[in-house]
């Protein structure tokens, strides 16, 4: 590893920098937005069509520091797996659930910027539970804020016409109140390609900048229902990030859907399922779909906590093909019982 | 006493008018409330007249208004309302400042052009059809102009300014997409554009006083009209200028006579007169010579009324929403009707009273209405259609009913629109790609409001569409969301009288509640 740091004399001053702070987690958080760094360099370098010989040469030391960094990251010991809190209202489950895990800032430090990407798909008010629940982002957004983030980026890429998902959903005022910034998600140009290198069926795709770019990527998907994929949670939460998802639709959505999630690695998923779309998702109908569960699940491992859904809302993992295809492309594991899981009861 | 405040009092309503109507024309980030539209377009000639018809309501008599207001004071309407005849007298005030232009000439009127052109705009509207009139009609032209190449034009500098903006991480202004343009629907407004350009640079107001309908309607009633522009003969010194700035070339300095049915009250020769001896006064007496109707204008005039029948009966047969052929794709799709957006009640309905001037084409939030091409037939051309190839009806969204200043789509509550069936769904299976692929998908069903496409059980775990048209509104999302392209293996078709929609069925949902953790 060292030897890696000196072929790199500007990662090196990096390093030397984050040596005078104080953890070694604070550390690791440098060499993360310093590979995140370079992914931007590498969109400029693209942009400027530098020589094909330092793109290769950016491509290949790239491939390093990723193998690098998911070695580091696993060394990051948090004290549980997973997080599951019920009973509670939204807000106060998460203020729950993330001091279990040690607080907003083991996953935000200051100065960073952070995206959030909750599901505003559809121009549906909050107990329609099409959209997640504004209460919950607005209280990510606050908790980002006071661990020190610089920007707090929330954004999807709707289903319905954008402005009225963001309004409706109650999730745009619930950010600007909470000091965050709502970006649109549904213009083309905010879309870099990227290649999927360990997908099957996908094998490119079209992602949003603030993905790329921001340091912290939560994300916070609503349980529901389906029609064509039995289940959405945090998997299928991701094509809210890409922009050609049509192409998924017409090939093999389940595969796409576990492909793109060995690219896209969110840094914290927190799952909504307070208000849970019981059927005709995953828009649905009427309130009358929708039960009232208070659940909340929060993790990293997203094949876990998608499976640990799946329970929630009373199917097994089995029922949902993407969760199986992600597991055996070793994204996960959705055997929770093995797992270290603090479960959380509020309330009465 | 000096009358050259007129000209001021002119220019400022004109530039105050066309600056309301091209904002509600541009408006693309949704800013202004669509309860103004009806405000700010209330005194616009065509749709109001269109509007009564449809509708007889008192939101509708801003066109009785203008001819009240002509009555008394010439064509104001042409030059201080109509947003038209306003752009057109910026041109001509850029060919005058640039040297393009020296001096307008008096010329006789053209009306072996006019009065056909409105017999014949007049003859097709009573048959059912309104093609004439929608090509010729100021306001919708304009606003075709406005929403089909000018506000693309400020799109694509948003678009610029929200690039620069973004590197610096602020996304205040965002890009809109702009794909949905085509030279097709494009077509009519840019040669619009074109002749009236040329029009008002070379000819001044030769548009409004040859081919514009409206101009040559109201022209009846300011030749008659109780202000208009006089000359008075004692002090004239016949030096010319007035004539020389007369953009509608109607002062005739030998005979020293004003031809008003062209006039459009600018009120230009005032204040350039030397003399003051041209002023807009009381007539209590009709000048001689324009009362004068001879015979074989008659003949004329009765000539082009029966060739104008004539062309309406034609447009009423080409009208019939027939089968269109597509292009052949791997299966084409079989559409028997277009989609018209709801609120339109039936396509003969909104074919018949839409004037096309695409102000509900600015005001969709989605963009699912568009200009047409060849959906309504040939004299349908440009009447705005519901495109599910670019995107489809938002649920909760009543926009264009609210705007549309014809009632060619009338309001409708949302409750009502979610019932107002537009068309419905037709599925083929064998297109599908579950059926074909036996992936899942899936797309359909989940942008369906009412769940008139559900996914039901087809192999193991795999769910295919089952479709309900009792139940579809004809919204298109279905069709947008279908990944089968380049025709899709789901889509709608229209109605050609547009139906109440069953609401769907809610059942009660039974959920049992456990106590534990389920893991």
């Amino acid at each position: 590893m060292l030897s890696l740091f000196r072929s790199f004399p500007n990662f090196r001053k990096h390093i030397q920098v984050c040596h005078k702070l104080d953890t070694f987690d604070t550390c690791l958080f440098e060499i993360k937005s310093y590979n995140k760094y370079l992914v931007m360099k590498r969109r400029d370098f693209i942009r400027n069509s530098v020589g094909i010989g330092v793109l290769s040469g950016a491509a290949i030391s790239m491939g390093k520091f990723s193998e690098m960094l998911a070695a580091e990251n696993s060394l990051m010991q948090l004290p549980y797996d997973l997080v599951a809190i019920k009973g509670g209202e939204a807000a106060e489950m998460f203020d729950k659930g993330i001091a279990s895990l040690g607080g907003m800032k083991q996953f935000v430090k200051p100065n960073q910027t952070v995206v959030i990407k909750p599901n505003i798909g559809w121009d549906a008010p909050p107990e329609r539970a099409a959209n997640t629940n504004p209460l919950l982002i607005g209280r990510i957004v606050e908790q980002c804020k006071m661990a020190g983030a610089k920007t707090v980026y929330v954004f999807d890429n709707t289903c319905s016409e954008w402005t009225r998902c963001y309004k409706s959903s109650g999730i745009e005022a619930a950010v600007k109140k909470a000091g965050g910034t709502m970006v649109t998600g549904s213009s083309e140009s905010y879309y870099q390609a990227v290649d999927i290198k360990g997908g099957k069926s996908l094998k490119k795709a079209k992602v949003h900048e603030l993905i790329l770019e921001s340091d912290v990527f939560i994300n916070v998907p609503v349980l529901k229902n389906h029609g064509g994929t039995r289940l959405s949670v945090s998997m299928k939460n991701l094509m809210g990030v890409v922009w050609d998802r049509e192409y998924w639709h017409s090939h093999d959505l389940q595969q796409c859907i576990a492909d793109f999630t060995t690219f896209c690695k969110p840094d914290l998923i927190v799952v909504d399922a307070y208000r849970v779309l019981k059927r005709n998702g995953p828009r649905g109908v009427s309130v009358a779909d929708v039960a009232t569960m208070k659940y909340q699940l929060i993790g990293k491992d997203i094949v876990a906590i998608d499976a640990a859904a799946t329970k929630v809302f009373g199917l097994e993992p089995r029922d949902v093909k993407h969760i199986m295809l992600a597991e055996q492309l070793g994204v996960g594991k959705s055997n929770i019982e093995a797992m270290k899981v603090n479960r959380i009861t509020m309330g009465a | 006493m000096s009358q050259v405040h007129l000209k001021v009092i002119r220019v400022v309503i004109s530039v105050i008018s066309l600056l309301l109507i091209s904002a509600l024309f541009i408006d693309f980030r949704e800013l202004i409330p669509t309860v103004w539209a009806d405000r700010i377009l209330f005194l616009q000639f065509v749709p109001s007249l269109i509007g009564f018809i449809t509708l007889m309501a008192v939101a509708t008599t801003g066109f009785i208004f203008i001819l009240v207001l002509t009555a008394f004071f010439g064509r104001v309407y042409c030059s201080a309302i109509c947003p038209l005849g306003v752009i057109q007298d910026v041109f001509s005030w850029i060919a005058k400042t640039t040297g393009l232009i020296k001096r307008y000439k008096f010329k006789k009127a053209l009306d072996y052009l006019r009065y056909p052109v409105l017999v014949i705009t007049v003859g097709s509207l009573i048959f059912g059809g309104l093609f004439v009139l929608n090509l010729l009609d100021p306001y919708s032209s304009f606003g075709r102009i406005s929403s089909d190449i000018i506000r693309p034009g400020i799109v694509v500098a948003n678009n610029g300014l929200a690039g620069i903006l973004e590197k610096f991480k602020i996304y205040t202004l965002f890009r809109l997409n702009l794909d949905l343009i085509t030279w097709r629907t494009a077509l009519i407004p840019v040669i619009t554009l074109a002749v009236i350009i040329w029009l008002s640079l070379f000819f001044g107001r030769l548009y409004c006083n040859t081919l514009c309908p409206v101009g040559t309607l109201l022209g009846f009633l300011s030749r008659v009209s109780l202000f208009r522009i006089k000359m008075d003969v004692s002090t004239c010194t016949k030096c010319g200028k007035c004539s020389f700035a007369c953009k509608s070339n109607c002062i005739n300095i030998k005979t020293l006579q004003v031809d008003h049915s062209r006039c459009v009250a600018c009120y230009n020769c005032i204040s350039v007169c030397p003399e003051s001896s041209i002023r807009y006064e009381r007539a209590f007496v009709r000048s001689g010579k324009t009362g004068i109707i001879d015979n074989s204008k008659r003949d004329f005039i009765g000539k082009t009324l029966i060739y104008g029948a004539a062309l309406a009966g034609i447009s009423r047969r080409v009208m019939g929403q027939e089968v269109k052929e597509r292009p052949a794709g791997r299966i084409p799709i079989k559409k028997n009707h277009p989609v018209s957006p709801p609120g339109s009640v039936s396509l003969a309905n909104f074919t018949g009273r839409c004037t096309a001037c695409h102000l509900c084409v600015t005001a969709c939030p989605t963009s699912v209405l568009q200009p047409s091409y060849l959906e309504y037939g040939f004299l349908g051309m440009s009447q705005p259609h519901m495109d599910y190839s670019t995107e489809y009806c938002n649920y909760e969204c009543t926009k264009c009913g609210e705007v549309c200043p014809t009632g060619a789509i009338l309001p409708l509550t949302v409750e009502d629109k979610k019932l107002t069936q537009t068309g419905k769904v037709c599925f083929i299976l064998e297109k599908c790609i579950v059926y074909t692929d036996n992936t899942a998908c899936g797309a359909c069903s989940e942008h369906c409001p009412t769940q008139a496409v559900k996914m039901v059980p087809y192999k193991e775990v795999l769910t295919i569409p089952e479709t309900q048209a009792d139940i579809c509104i004809g919204c298109g999302a279905c069709e947008f969301a279908c990944p089968v392209k380049p025709h899709t293996s789901i889509y709608v078709d229209g109605n050609k009288v547009h139906q109440v929609a069953k609401a769907p069925k809610i059942e009660e949902l039974e959920v049992e509640h456990t106590e534990e953790f389920p893991f």
